[in-house]
């Protein structure tokens, strides 16, 4: 048995803890680029814009061994999925839940620690909450891509460029991206990504990387 | 004959202990036999069994004609014009084979099929009173079975043994006293040996039969010839540890239920056939077995019958079972009274090879039975686990398979595809295509020519129906591909696109006969 298989003090108490009923939160592990710009715990959601992003926070739970869901993406592209380090034989795929959406969540929220969905429409409070009680009783996060009622989290991308691509030359090799994250306490954090690079890989730019790499693109 | 290779375990045996005695059964011409027993053929048609256009096998009448093992398939026919010739088929005689084996485990205990139409047994010898009284039972077994030709032979080791088959009449055995397989085997020729290259490298070197071999020292044939020349130096000098070992005799497991009266909804068939599903898991556990695949046969009481095979990514538990047939009915309702239904393993593995650890198998649990609970909400194609396999297009690089169904892909994601797109992958690849429209600056639509190039660099697109048009930032193309172009029927070509908009999205479009479709889009 390795070290870091052997539970902590603390992992032990709040495992007792989910046992007897009471809430706990733990903070789930991250992308190398991600961790420090933001947590993901579970028992609460996080609202995010773009499927990049999204599939970015997916990948480093499911990479560290999680469950992990897709709910209500038809077009989730899984090379690019297994690129960002999402093990797609523990990722449970419900493409076309339909009027079930909110059900289907529910029920991925028990057997999965990390559950991603598009919500096909407005999500209203009633079934945020519903969602939420769920997902701290049963220890997962939740990643809705789009609009979140009392999401703890937001993530939003913007001012994105695109690499490698020139005017009817070269191919895409990677995009930066600008990402703000906001949360309900705290001041609003930037970051400048590169989501992702040409092998698929996550990397979090330094100030003057960024603005040293030649953008062929401006846009946003 | 070709050589097979011995599926048979070589354990080491202490020299003082009494070896146990072998006894192999050879059915000649087993190809044929395989045929004739097939096709329900007289014994006196010539029968000519060919493999890559040569001779593998012939019947007696055939042989008698001048037909011979490797002779090309025209010179056979030229020897004897009348012989059938037929495709050999290794299933048709494993198949055929397992009848035999059947036969004998009738009467034998442990039967260890070599090959189709040889196999050995311990001898059963202290039952029915000596060797060649066992020998005669079993003869007399076959010939039960409808195998007629058939030639056994007993010594300490399967090769001698084998060789004593050969030398047998039919019907008959040979029996080679027990320590008394080297003096039995010394004659032999050499050819008896089954690797052509080391025994035409023998005779060369002037050794004409077993025994001459077998007077090589053994340190010297070990150094000369390696590993292989010194096992079959081993086999020659008799000295073959190679023991009969056990073949797992199949077991007949099956589950049925009959509904008196038969039953016209889903519910009660399902409810009822509770008890024999739970009987088979257990049936299947108490010989530590697992079901991985299952079929499930529904018939109806006016002779209808509705079967189908599910698979499992785990093994069946009961409640499993009853799913399928719960979705098996809904899918395929059948369209009478339903009176039976029956479970029939298709794919039983050992449990140890399923074997859940001691500790950390629960959380595969809880997800299976969860996975359960969703599949009863949207039916089993709602839950997929996905998975990448070769391709050039984003969306045959990728497979959704129902969870619980085995990922068959057939193209090796590892392999290279040319024409297919360099990394990174798209993020959101569309399940169909979505009509697109591009056009140049002149506002007509870009197409491709013949030879790969844009009629005009591309100034504005529509990515998806319905959305605003979209200015160019930057594009590349086109990348034409010419896919299967050598079956008409599914031959492709088509030219992609990477285009970048004025918004700071980036898409992947393909063109074909002119018209644009939108394959994917980087997000």
């Amino acid at each position: 048995m390795s070290h870091a298989t052997i539970p902590s003090i603390q992992d032990l108490q709040s495992r007792v803890h989910r046992m007897e009923g009471a809430a706990t939160s733990r903070a789930l592990p991250l992308l190398p680029a991600l961790s420090g710009l933001l947590e993901l715990r579970t028992g609460s959601a996080c609202s995010v814009e773009g499927a990049a992003v999204a599939l970015a926070l997916l990948a480093g739970p499911s990479r560290a061994g999680e469950w992990s869901a897709v709910v209500g993406v038809p077009e989730l592209g899984l090379e690019a999925a297994t690129g960002f380090g999402i093990d797609l034989s523990r990722t449970i795929v419900v493409p076309d839940p339909g009027e079930h959406w909110l059900s289907v969540t529910a029920g991925l929220v028990d057997v999965a620690s990390v559950v991603l969905v598009r919500p096909p429409t407005a999500v209203s409070e009633q079934q945020a909450s519903r969602i939420g009680a769920r997902l701290r009783v049963k220890d997962a996060a939740l990643i809705a891509w789009g609009r979140w009622p009392r999401a703890a989290v937001r993530l939003s991308a913007h001012e994105s460029t695109w690499l490698g691509l020139g005017r009817g030359h070269g191919c895409l090799r990677g995009r930066r991206v600008r990402v703000t994250v906001t949360t309900n306490s705290a001041p609003p954090r930037e970051a400048t990504l590169l989501l992702t690079g040409p092998q698929q890989e996550v990397v979090r730019l330094g100030a003057e990387e960024a603005a040293v790499a030649s953008p062929v693109v401006r846009a946003g | 004959m070709s050589m097979p290779s011995l599926s048979v375990e070589r354990p080491l045996v202490d020299a003082d202990v009494a070896a146990p005695r072998v006894m192999v059964v050879w059915c000649p011409d087993w190809p044929v036999v395989a045929v004739r027993r097939q096709e329900a053929l007289p014994p006196h048609l010539p029968i000519a069994v060919v493999a890559h256009n040569a001779v593998l096998a012939c019947s007696g009448p055939a042989r008698a004609e001048g037909v011979r093992r490797g002779m090309r398939r025209r010179d056979a026919a030229a020897h004897c014009p009348e012989v059938l010739l037929v495709e050999a088929s290794e299933e048709r005689d494993v198949r055929g084979y397992a009848a035999v084996l059947t036969a004998i485990e009738a009467t034998a205990s442990a039967v260890t099929p070599i090959r189709p139409g040889l196999c050995a047994l311990p001898v059963p010898s202290r039952f029915y009173g000596g060797e060649p009284e066992a020998a005669a039972v079993l003869a007399e077994q076959l010939v039960t079975a409808d195998v007629w030709d058939c030639r056994i032979g007993v010594a300490d080791g399967i090769f001698a043994a084998e060789q004593a088959a050969r030398r047998a009449l039919e019907q008959d055995c040979v029996v080679v006293p027990p320590g008394r397989s080297p003096e039995f085997l010394a004659p032999l020729p050499i050819s008896v040996l089954e690797d052509l290259e080391l025994v035409s490298l023998l005779r060369r070197l002037g050794l004409r039969s077993l025994g001459d071999f077998a007077a090589l020292p053994r340190r010297d044939v070990l150094t000369r010839f390696g590993r292989n020349g010194a096992w079959w130096h081993r086999l020659a000098a008799g000295q073959d540890e190679r023991v009969a070992a056990a073949r797992p005799q199949p077991r007949e497991v099956d589950a049925t239920v009959a509904f008196e009266p038969p039953l016209d909804t889903i519910e009660p068939v399902v409810f009822s056939s509770r008890r024999a599903a739970d009987h088979l898991v257990t049936q299947l556990g108490e010989h530590g077995l697992v079901c991985t695949a299952v079929r499930v046969e529904v018939s109806g009481d006016r002779g209808w019958l509705g079967t189908r095979t599910w698979a499992h990514a785990r093994w069946f538990g009961a409640s499993d079972l009853l799913d399928r047939l719960y979705w098996q009915l809904q899918a395929d309702p059948a369209p009478e009274p339903v009176c039976r239904v029956r479970f029939l393993p298709d794919r039983v593995e050992s449990v140890g090879d399923h074997g859940e650890g001691l500790w950390g198998s629960a959380p595969d649990e809880r997800v299976e039975r969860g996975v359960a609970r969703l599949q009863g909400m949207l039916g089993p194609d709602g839950v997929l686990l996905g998975s990448v396999q070769g391709g050039r297009s984003p969306r045959d690089r990728q497979l959704l398979t129902p969870w619980g169904e085995r990922v068959s892909s057939t193209r090796p994601a590892a392999l290279p595809w040319p024409g297919s797109l360099p990394p990174p992958a798209p993020v959101r690849v569309f399940p169909s295509p979505l009509p697109a429209a591009v056009t140049g600056p002149d506002g007509r639509a870009v197409t491709v020519t013949d030879r790969g190039l844009v009629t005009a660099p591309p100034v504005c697109f529509v990515p998806e129906p319905g959305g605003e048009p979209m200015s160019v930032d930057a594009w590349a193309g086109p990348w034409p591909i010419d896919e299967l172009w050598w079956d008409p029927q599914v031959s492709r070509r088509v030219a992609r696109f990477q285009l970048v908009g004025a918004d700071g999205s980036a898409w992947l479009l393909v063109v074909e006969d002119g018209q644009w479709w939108t394959e994917a889009r980087y997000d």
